[in-house]
């Protein structure tokens, strides 16, 4: 049905554990659109048909809708576009949650091409290479403009914004190649900023990064925390100094300066070192560094594998 | 048939010094009505150069960067010299003021001012895209838009002084419909084309100066590198996005409303019957423009927004279509046991009314927010929104062109070729629109020189179907030209209308009537004849 469905209406195979469900609620969407179209559609026709207008100037009487009816189609559209809405928006809830297991790449996109760093420090330029049936965390930044994350197979885009780090999340159900657009507007060859993903089987996939540079991510992080002089103000062991430890940092509950509470999530994090001043943790001065230009994408997932790594 | 008055606000005084100088709230909406249809002619000829490039999913006939400017100059003409003021500046002037038995605007002087402002900004904003060559698209998102090498500065303060021109048509109609409504003239007996023009003004006085706000700061970003947007000095690229949608949002209700008023006078006209409820169009037309302020987020569903907020703007966009929903039904209602007469105006009606109603609920579909992430930056959205903007206030718009052209002229147009066009144009804009759909499930985006190969054949049926809406739009021009010189005369009330405009002679004499207006029969009665009538 659903093989049958995407064919009638072009869309790309389904290739994402998403794929399946969104599209379901596009059919649910197209057919009630069509069935309603069409009883409009009756009833215009049997009217104009009925009511042709037959001499020059007639007179009509008057027609007036009840309170009753009227109330009754609104709260009919309303509990039918709900209805929608809350399919649609559980789906997207969990389309923005990572599971915890995830597996982290970090997406560079600029002027216009991608690059893609694994927590091992291999990086590609334009292929995503994914295992089938396990869960893949992207956290995505852009070195110049606005671009835009969009793998039509998987039903899934996200907007990398310069500045900023944002998470989206996929788990690729059918190994093959898929096309990668940008589907925000970047400049001249805006058309042409493609990549792809390669979904390959989990055994390939292990395989394949076994044969990369190896190294520990963790060791990786801590060659970069030192080299890069974070650990002159954070400690790596839970000890005191100017800044928070980074020690069971990830995925804890933040209170910032200004009242708020957030998790340190991956995006968070990133911020946190590129950006530091946007949030500021509750007992500490805004002395921290920009690193926004300074530190390269792969260093900045290094740091976050190695914070993930002292929980 | 009876004679063309002699005494026409046309007619009264010919020279151009008339015209440029008007204080005429009338001769304000030829001038803006003659203005907007040139620009609604070169934002065609854009689309039509943009279709052709599709042709082939190469470089066809331009590079990627011109064609990158295309798209700019389309939507920018398109949506801010034309969809915007369109039939509130053009059909508005000349109608309110009518509608609410006054002689003219509240502040004619300002009336005049605000066609010239917008006269010049227009001319600002073209000269710096045919002089600059724009690529921002009509969004002018940052950072690109502040480092883009183009004139983006210029064309920005164009915008910002059509925006100028904007609040000063919303302040003029809300004064109007407050103090100028002749005695007796109660709110709720109102035509509801003025209850439309009276929401839509609302949001334009609202939103645009926030609109105007944001276009000075991203110029400083571009001028001086403010870096308010702009990450590289410390600025945030999802504020702009923000205040632009918090404008550019309601902005699709300031081109819809208007739309919708006109199709709430010509089904009643045509169907020589009252609208099955008039308390419900005014409600809903009023609860859109309050709930259009709230739904801004739903442009930002991929952008980074969070979930939260995410599903707010989902739901609450919702709404606004629950609005559009109870309009629909209760217009197609309004032709239950009417005497209905397929007028050309009608026909763009039927138009409107399908095309509508699938742009409601591809707006439903986006809205429901999962789908919004596959569909979002994709031909899928450019069909959307060519559904509720071209579909919707576009053919608005001819029926009110054909509907009130003998108001002002009082001359008739042919109705066979006007039936003719009415078919090529819903036609055509089918055949170019519905591909772009397939397109956007596809996973074609938006905004791009060249495409895959695979997409050709939609492309092709798309540009073919631009040929069709473009031959249907030519022979309309072709028939009202005629007919502006050689049409027969059309009398004061052709369509025998009871709605308040047709009561004065038609075209009007300058102060708009010869004895004062009566309101004892309502804008919507048929069940008596009207005083004079040989019913
Ligand atoms: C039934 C009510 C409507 C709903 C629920 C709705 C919903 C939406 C949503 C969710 C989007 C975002 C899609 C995206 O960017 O991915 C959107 C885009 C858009 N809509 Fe609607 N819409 C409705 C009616 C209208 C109307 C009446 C107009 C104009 C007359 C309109 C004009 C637009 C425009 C211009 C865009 C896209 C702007 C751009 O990205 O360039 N919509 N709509
Ligand atoms: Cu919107």
């Amino acid at each position: 049905m659903i093989e049958l469905f995407r064919r009638l209406v072009r869309l790309p195979p389904g290739a994402s554990s998403f794929a399946d469900g969104v599209d379901r609620l596009h059919a649910a969407l197209l057919a009630s659109t069509l069935v309603v179209g069409l009883f409009l559609l009756v009833v215009t026709v049997r009217f104009v048909v009925r009511h042709r207008r037959k001499s020059d100037a007639p007179l009509t009487e008057r027609v007036a809708s009840s309170r009753r009816a009227e109330a009754a189609l609104a709260l009919f559209v309303t509990v039918a576009f709900v209805a929608f809405w809350i399919v649609g928006f559980a789906q997207y809830g969990a389309m923005t949650a990572p599971p915890a297991d995830a597996e982290t790449i970090y997406v560079e996109a600029k002027q216009w091409m991608w690059k893609f760093s694994y927590a091992d420090g291999r990086s590609t330029n334009d292929v995503l290479t994914v295992p089938a049936g396990r869960p893949i965390k992207l956290v995505l930044t852009s070195r110049d403009v606005v671009h835009s994350f969009y793998v039509p197979a998987f039903r899934a885009k996200q907007d990398v914004l310069p500045g900023r780090f944002t998470v989206t999340w996929f788990n690729a159900t059918t190994p093959g190649t898929y096309p990668i657009w940008c589907a925000e507007y970047c400049g001249v060859s805006h058309a042409a900023m493609f990549g792809s993903v390669v979904v390959v089987p989990t055994a390939d996939y292990d395989t394949w990064r076994r044969s990369g540079p190896g190294e520990d991510a963790i060791a990786r992080g801590r060659e970069v925390a030192t080299r890069r002089g974070c650990v002159a103000c954070h400690s790596l062991d839970g000890g005191p100094a100017a800044g928070p430890t980074l020690r069971g940092l990830y995925g804890a509950a933040r209170p910032l300066a200004d009242g708020r509470i957030v998790v340190a999530d991956d995006a968070y994090l990133a911020r946190a070192i590129v950006e530091p001043n946007a949030d500021v943790v509750a007992g500490f001065q805004p002395t921290m560094p920009t690193y926004h230009g300074i530190l390269e994408p792969a260093e900045v997932g290094a740091l976050v594998e190695l914070m993930r790594g002292l929980r | 048939m009876t004679a063309i008055p002699s005494q026409t606000f046309v007619a009264e005084e010919t020279s151009i010094a008339s015209w440029v100088f008007t204080l005429d709230h009338k001769r304000v909406g030829v001038l803006y009505l003659f203005t907007l249809l040139a620009l609604l002619a070169l934002g065609g000829a854009f689309a039509m150069a943009i279709r052709l490039e599709h042709l082939g999913p190469g470089e066809t006939l331009m590079s990627p960067m011109t064609y990158n400017r295309l798209f700019t100059l389309h939507g920018v003409t398109m949506v801010w010299l034309f969809l915007i003021p369109s039939i509130p500046s053009a059909f508005g002037n000349f109608l309110l003021p009518i509608m609410v038995g006054a002689k003219d605007v509240a502040f004619p002087r300002l009336n005049l001012a605000s066609y010239w402002v917008f006269a010049a900004g227009s001319v600002v904003v073209l000269v710096s895209m045919f002089a600059g060559g724009i690529d921002t698209g009509w969004t002018f998102y940052v950072p690109y838009a502040a480092s883009s090498p183009t004139a983006v500065p210029l064309a920005l303060i164009g915008i910002f002084v059509v925006g100028v021109s904007t609040i000063m048509t919303g302040i003029n109609f809300i004064v109007t419909v407050h103090s100028l409504r002749a005695p007796g003239l109660g709110w709720m007996k109102l035509p509801l084309f003025v209850w439309a023009i009276y929401a839509t003004s609302v949001i334009q006085v609202l939103a645009t100066p926030v609109l105007g706000m944001v276009l000075v700061l991203v110029g400083l970003d571009h001028a001086l590198a403010f870096g308010l947007f702009d990450p590289a000095h410390g600025g945030d690229p999802l504020l702009y996005q923000h205040l632009f949608w918090f404008y550019s949002h309601p902005a699709v209700y300031i081109m819809v409303l208007p739309a919708m008023g006109v199709v709430s006078e010509v089904i009643p006209t045509f169907a020589r019957k009252n609208p099955y409820s008039y308390g419900a169009i005014v409600y809903s037309s009023l609860g859109i423009a309050f709930v259009g302020f709230l739904t801004w987020g739903h442009h930002m569903f991929v952008a980074g927004l969070s979930r939260f907020d995410a599903g707010a703007f989902g739901l609450l966009s919702m709404l606004v279509a629950v609005f559009s929903a109870i309009k629909v039904f209760n217009w197609v209602f309004t032709l239950k046991r009417g005497a209905i007469a397929l007028g050309t105006p009608l026909l763009h009606v039927f138009a409107f009314l399908v095309l509508f109603f699938f742009g409601g609920m591809t707006g439903v579909a986006v809205a429901a927010t999962s789908l919004d992430v596959h569909w979002h930056d994709t031909a899928f959205v450019v069909a959307h929104f060519h559904f509720v903007m071209v579909g919707g206030t576009l053919t608005a718009f001819l029926a009110a062109l054909h509907y009130w052209f003998p108001k002002m002229t009082g001359r008739l147009y042919p109705e066979r070729p006007g039936a003719i066009a009415a078919v090529l144009v819903f036609a055509g804009f089918l055949l170019t629109f519905v591909p772009q759909f397939l397109l956007g499930n596809a996973g074609m985006p938006r905004r791009y020189a060249t495409y895959d190969p695979a997409f050709q054949g939609l492309q092709r049926i798309s540009t073919v179907g631009s040929w069709v809406l473009g031959a249907g739009m030519l022979l309309i021009a072709a028939y009202l030209a005629w007919s502006l010189f050689r049409g027969a005369r059309a009398g004061d009330n052709p369509w025998r209308s009871r709605s308040f405009e047709w009561r004065t002679p038609s075209p009007p004499p300058k102060e708009n009537f010869v004895r004062p207006p009566r309101f004892d029969v309502g804008a919507y009665d048929y069940t008596r004849p009207l005083e004079g009538e040989d019913e």
